[in-house]
């Protein structure tokens, strides 16, 4: 075969194959990341990766590029110091749902708060994946988990909204079903600047599709493509998900604010006499 | 009249690695001039890949790579034989 997978020099081929499921969508994002970063036409050594524990926490491993892999929750900290070490680093964290607004919670709605600049991709699986198949922050009520066999009964949370209401200056929802959309979000992800903050939904047919009676991956992502509806600037209060309910997708908020840093230097250079703006150590 | 014969010539081509595929069928079914078809053999982990059934309607939209969740597969354009 004389031609070449363009998306391999992106990747650390000697990983591949990669451990994620047969029908996991997780790939497919991957692969749409990849067409976004190269259609922004950034200097790969400008771009870093950080992502948390779980099964989207292996992107970081997969993808040839500065990548972190940080301990659980913690994707948000960490990428917050690697960005204001160095502000002209583009920090793309790239994580799941259980590691972003679970356990790593209070850092994603601090994050937002601040409007660091940060692109988050959250994949949403509605489960905890690796650690098997447990109730997630995000799990729809009465949906079967391994740790709520009678059906969800926690109220979940509604990711969009709550990424809006806590000051993400970018706010979008796709599936996996939408590849070119999510190529141009991520694409908008990357090069906007503050918390922008993207949403996948995407299948975990080994263990919340095949416990919900959904099917596997392929019958998921038909799931999507006949349940969800595309609204451009819906109110994100409207589009939370129900169990096998319809997916509202499409960019929600896109808004101005000034970032951390913004907002730092131009307070400290009004009062201190002789500032000399913060732009990084390197 | 005179019957004339269309020819169609494949604008595009697809290129698998059967070995890296683990029988999703994203690729099949979402194919939209429906190239691909799913394969009766097995690759050595015992998967079933896809293999190029209608050669000629493919149109190189490369859609199929998109979707490929294992970096299995990938669709390019052909140039033009003048």
């Amino acid at each position: 075969m004389s031609e070449r997978n363009i998306i391999e020099e992106y990747l650390r081929m000697d990983r591949i194959p990669h451990i994620w499921c047969p029908g996991c969508g997780l790939g497919t994002t991957v692969n749409c990341f990849i067409r976004a970063l190269q259609q922004t036409k950034l200097p790969l050594d400008n771009i870093s990766i950080v992502s948390g524990i779980g099964c989207t926490g292996r992107v970081a491993g997969y993808l040839k590029l500065n990548s972190f892999h940080t301990t659980h929750g913690r994707a948000i900290p960490f990428a917050i110091g690697l960005q204001l070490t160095n502000p002209k680093l583009k920090v793309v964290v790239y994580s799941g749902d259980g590691d972003l607004v679970s356990i790593g919670g209070n850092h994603f709605i601090q994050a937002a708060r601040r409007n660091m600049d940060l692109a988050i991709i959250c994949v949403n699986n509605f489960t905890y994946g690796m650690t098997g198949g447990q109730v997630a922050p995000t799990t729809p009520v009465d949906a079967v988990a391994t740790t709520t066999p009678y059906g969800n009964f926690e109220e979940p949370f509604n990711l969009p909204h709550l990424a809006d209401s806590v000051g993400a200056v970018y706010v979008a929802r796709w599936t996996t079903y939408h590849v070119m959309q999510l190529t141009r979000a991520m694409k908008e992800v990357i090069q906007k600047k503050g918390f922008s903050f993207l949403e996948i939904i995407s299948p975990c047919p080994t263990l919340y599709g095949r416990r919900n009676k959904i099917g596997d991956g392929l019958e998921m992502m038909k799931f999507y493509k006949e349940n969800s509806e595309i609204r451009n600037g819906a109110n994100t209060k409207d589009v939370a998900i129900g169990f096998k309910g319809p997916i509202i997708c499409g960019k929600f908020v896109d808004k101005e604010r000034p970032t951390f840093l913004e907002n730092m230097n131009q307070k400290l250079s009004e009062r201190i006499p002789n500032y000399k703006p913060y732009n990084g150590l390197v | 009249m005179t019957d004339v014969a269309i020819k169609k010539e494949p604008r595009g081509a697809v290129l698998i690695t059967a070995e890296r595929c683990k029988g999703c069928g994203f690729c099949v079914e979402f194919c939209p001039t429906k190239v691909l078809s799913m394969s009766d053999e097995y690759n050595s982990k015992g998967y079933h890949f896809p293999k190029v059934a209608v050669p000629e309607s493919c149109s190189g939209c490369d859609l199929c790579g998109m979707y490929c969740p294992d970096f299995a597969i990938f669709g390019i354009r052909l140039k033009k034989s003048a």
